[in-house]
């Protein structure tokens, strides 16, 4: 067994009454790959922002190669040979990849940047890791993947043998996670040692060499992934059996939704060419795909925010013509939009004042431009009980909650009322399983109670469990529907790709 | 015609040059603090108050230079106490430069009424006299305009060049934008945030004392209360124009002294026959539309405006 490059001691860290970390120790062996599993909350950023200098523990320390590592200074654990990728990228936009990288490698007083051989040394790194980057690039102008990659050169350009990711593949494809996840690889053979954090239990079991768990900021185990299951972890990491919900048969109703070679233009996103696709009452039709193709346009077509500039598209009976998002609020469509906290939320707002945002002008919780409090926080007070959203009452601002908790307050505001349609744009992204399975069952409530479903989700085991049919999305174009007990995650993998059958998929109708 | 051959005459351009330095020192001294993410509305006040302490130390017997450095030390220290309350303490950048340019104005004006009590016309002193570089001063039309340049013009030019170069060229530049851009990233990467924006604040302060210490020392010999005018405010705008680079400072600061100067010199060519407030506008108004164009593209410092304090993301 190689020798522990890193070690933590009984690190403990509260943040007023709330324990983050009680007496977690750790070791990182040379040439590994450590998973760190935990739900939101469970501490491990924390743990990570620790061993990085940006908190300083109350209690414990920690060793590098033998040698203690100060706290609280990030600059030394940079030096220790500790690299840290960052779950939001901190990265300037403004700044080229290169002075990106640059940044602090250099004594200050310098009287001029050493700019040639540094671009080498970067390009030497890209290369051997197989990270292909402009460094003149500016990084604002770069996708997430990029950035990402950005990230980790910096951690290597700064000499880092240890390199620490937090929750790397929140924000990445499918497709790059995997690409990620093969670099992370041969790092560790190049005898790199790198913790990853995740929630995600598929990657976990796929990459990690050794997973420790963490719940309530605790240590509570340690596997090999040759030795656990997947359901084995989410106990472990949830602390009960959890178990997402599945749909049971309904008979669908009238359609709700219809689109008839529908084509929509979406100003910086993909564009939709002629889709077609019906979705009835008491039905949930799943959209699969990889982000970027499309699922944004459909979303904001669907809520109301764009228009078909072709094609003919009937929501609730009424032909779409022109954006109109208060006619459809008004006539009953529901909306959990695609980002929670920059469309579905107004963090610095109470949770009162989100909960009856999209519904101000009701009578009921306004009149003669006045708005109605008591009437707003009763009926907020309703959403927190029946959805169960913990982490603050009516009043409390709603930046405050955990995202697993807005999701449930953003549901909640749109289910109470019984929509007739609920448009659900990547629901549970981010987060945990806990929260995940609370999301589902609400969501076939919703479908029980006969309001049709449209969920567009990048989670294939989602779509699987909730749809009746699926369709995939790709560049803008819509297949044709399979029926939900016809998909399996190959096939679906393959629409997601462009490529339907044609005839086989009609079969499903 | 004549509005036309004003622009060929050498008195115009040594009038430029002339109003643009208080200018160029200022927009400087802005485009360093908003490079490091503080905004500093303090510059009306803290050029009032270079103009005062510059031309105190040279009447009370100090010399040119020694005010010029008084002025900027004394800049240095109102940009501390701007810095003070807003990097650590994090509060409203806007409140608290407007409070220092209100006290800083009124502190000068306070002391100035100390030392001289009122009298008709404001004591004056001997001021910066041009300076004659020999080769230059040969050269037909360009040797007549800077024949009566003082000294911290040059200065004000070579500063130019020093700031561009810091900014784009050296480690301490790239620590800078990048604290001004993302805060927490410089952080990550080991440049302390709090330091790095409490000095450039300072160094950036000690610029406007120096342009406002221009305007008594070189420009009017006297001092009175109200003679920044609004100065700070252009330059402020002025950073914006610029896009926070430093040449483009030069540019927009030199673009605005000849809209004045020109104007100046319209007023008296056209005598009587539009009224002169029209001409008084007319730089503020060249200003803003420029500023609307330049403005659509510029990038802005990602954290300007934004306190950061450490473990908050």
């Amino acid at each position: 067994m190689a020798e522990p490059v890193l070690r933590l001691s009984g690190i403990s860290k509260r943040f007023g009454p709330v324990i983050a970390n009680e007496a977690i120790s750790l070791e990182l062996r040379r040439g590994e790959l450590l998973a760190l599993l935990g739900e939101n909350g469970a501490g491990k950023t924390t743990l990570m922002s620790i061993l990085f200098g940006h908190y300083t523990a109350d209690a414990g320390h920690i060793e590098v190669e033998g040698r203690p590592l100060p706290p609280g200074r990030p600059r030394a654990a940079i030096d220790a040979g500790i690299g840290m990728v960052h779950q939001h990228f901190s990265l300037a936009d403004n700044l080229t990849v290169l002075e990106n990288v640059m940044t602090g490698s250099e004594p200050v007083w310098r009287l001029r940047s050493n700019r040639g051989p540094a671009r080498r040394k970067l390009m030497a790194i890209a290369e051997r890791f197989g990270l292909r980057v402009d460094p003149g690039r500016r990084v604002g102008d770069l996708s997430v993947g990029e950035q990402q990659r950005v990230e980790i050169l910096k951690a290597l350009y700064n000499d880092a043998r240890i390199l620490i990711l937090d929750e790397p593949t929140a924000v990445l494809t499918g497709r790059e996670a995997e690409t990620l996840y093969a670099t992370l690889r041969m790092m560790a053979q190049e005898g790199l040692s790198l913790i990853f954090i995740s929630h995600k239990l598929r990657e976990v079991m796929a990459a990690a060499d050794r997973i420790v768990v963490l719940r309530g900021g605790r240590s509570v185990a340690e596997r090999a992934p040759a030795d656990t299951s997947r359901s084995d972890l989410a106990e472990l990491m949830v602390g009960r059996r959890i178990a997402r919900p599945q749909r049971a048969p309904a008979t669908p109703g009238a359609p709700v939704v219809e689109a008839r070679g529908v084509s929509a233009r979406h100003a910086g996103g993909t564009d939709l060419h002629a889709i077609d696709f019906t979705l009835h009452a008491g039905e949930t039709l799943g959209i699969v795909g990889v982000a970027g193709n499309g699922q944004t346009a459909l979303a904001r077509l669907a809520n109301g925010l764009l228009a078909p500039y072709r094609g003919r598209l009937t929501i609730l009976g009424r032909a779409v013509r022109r954006p109109d998002v208060g006619a459809l609020v008004r006539a009953g469509v529901g909306r959990i939009p695609e980002d929670r906290t920059r469309e579905g939320v107004i963090g610095e707002f109470a949770l009162w004042e989100n909960a009856v945002l999209e519904r101000i002008d009701l009578a009921r919780f306004s009149r003669r431009g006045i708005v109605n409090r008591a009437a707003a926080r009763r009926f907020t007070q309703e959403i927190i009980d029946a959805f169960d959203v913990r982490g603050g009452g009516p009043d409390h601002r709603a930046s405050l909650l955990s995202g697993g908790n807005m999701q449930k307050l953003i549901l909640g505001r749109n289910m109470i009322e019984g929509p007739r349609l609920l448009i659900a744009a990547q629901p549970t992204r981010g987060l945990d399983e806990g929260a995940i399975a609370a999301i589902h069952t609400r969501l076939l409530e919703a479908r029980a109670a006969g309001a049709a479903v449209l969920l567009i989700s990048e989670d294939l085991d989602e779509v699987i469990g909730l749809a009746d049919r699926i369709h995939a999305i790709a560049g803008g174009r819509m297949s044709p529907p399979v029926a939900a007990e016809a998909a399996d995650a190959r096939r679906l993998g393959l629409m997601m790709a462009g490529d339907w059958d044609e005839e086989r998929a009609a079969d499903a109708h | 015609m004549d509005a036309l051959w004003i622009l060929a005459s050498t008195g115009l351009w040594d009038a430029v040059l002339r109003i643009a330095t208080p200018l160029i020192f200022g927009t400087l001294g802005a485009l360093l603090c908003e490079r490091a993410g503080v905004l500093n509305l303090g510059i009306e006040g803290i050029m009032t108050f270079g103009a005062m302490i510059g031309w105190l130390t040279v009447f009370s017997g100090g010399g040119l230079w020694t005010g010029l450095l008084v002025a900027a030390l004394c800049g240095a220290l109102f940009g501390l106490l701007h810095a003070a309350l807003t990097v650590p303490l994090g509060l409203s950048q806007h409140v608290t430069g407007l409070g220092i340019t209100l006290f800083a104005a009124a502190l000068s004006y306070y002391i100035f009424r100390l030392v001289v009590p009122l009298e008709a016309s404001p004591p004056t002193i001997e001021a910066f006299r041009p300076v004659e570089i020999p080769i230059l001063a040969e050269i037909p039309f360009l040797g007549e305009v800077i024949a009566n340049q003082t000294a911290p013009t040059y200065l004000a030019l070579a500063l130019v060049a020093v700031m561009g170069w810091v900014l784009f060229r050296t480690p301490l530049g790239l620590a800078i934008r990048m604290t001004g851009e993302n805060p927490h990233s410089a952080e990550a990467q080991g440049v302390n945030p709090l330091v790095v924006r409490t000095a450039c604040v300072m160094a950036g302060s000690a610029l406007m004392g120096v342009g406002g210490a221009f305007l008594t020392m070189s420009a009017f010999n006297s001092f009175f209360p109200t003679m920044v005018q609004g100065r700070g405010w252009i330059c402020i705008a002025l950073v914006v124009f610029a896009s926070w680079r430093p040449g483009w400072a030069l540019f927009g600061a030199v673009l605005f002294a000849t809209f004045d100067a020109y104007q100046l010199r319209l007023q008296s060519a056209l005598e009587n026959t539009v009224p002169y407030q029209l001409f008084l506008m007319a730089p503020y108004l060249a200003a803003i539309v420029a500023l609307a164009f330049m403005a659509r593209k510029a990038r802005v410092p990602q954290a300007l405006m934004r306190p950061y304090r450490r473990g908050e993301r």
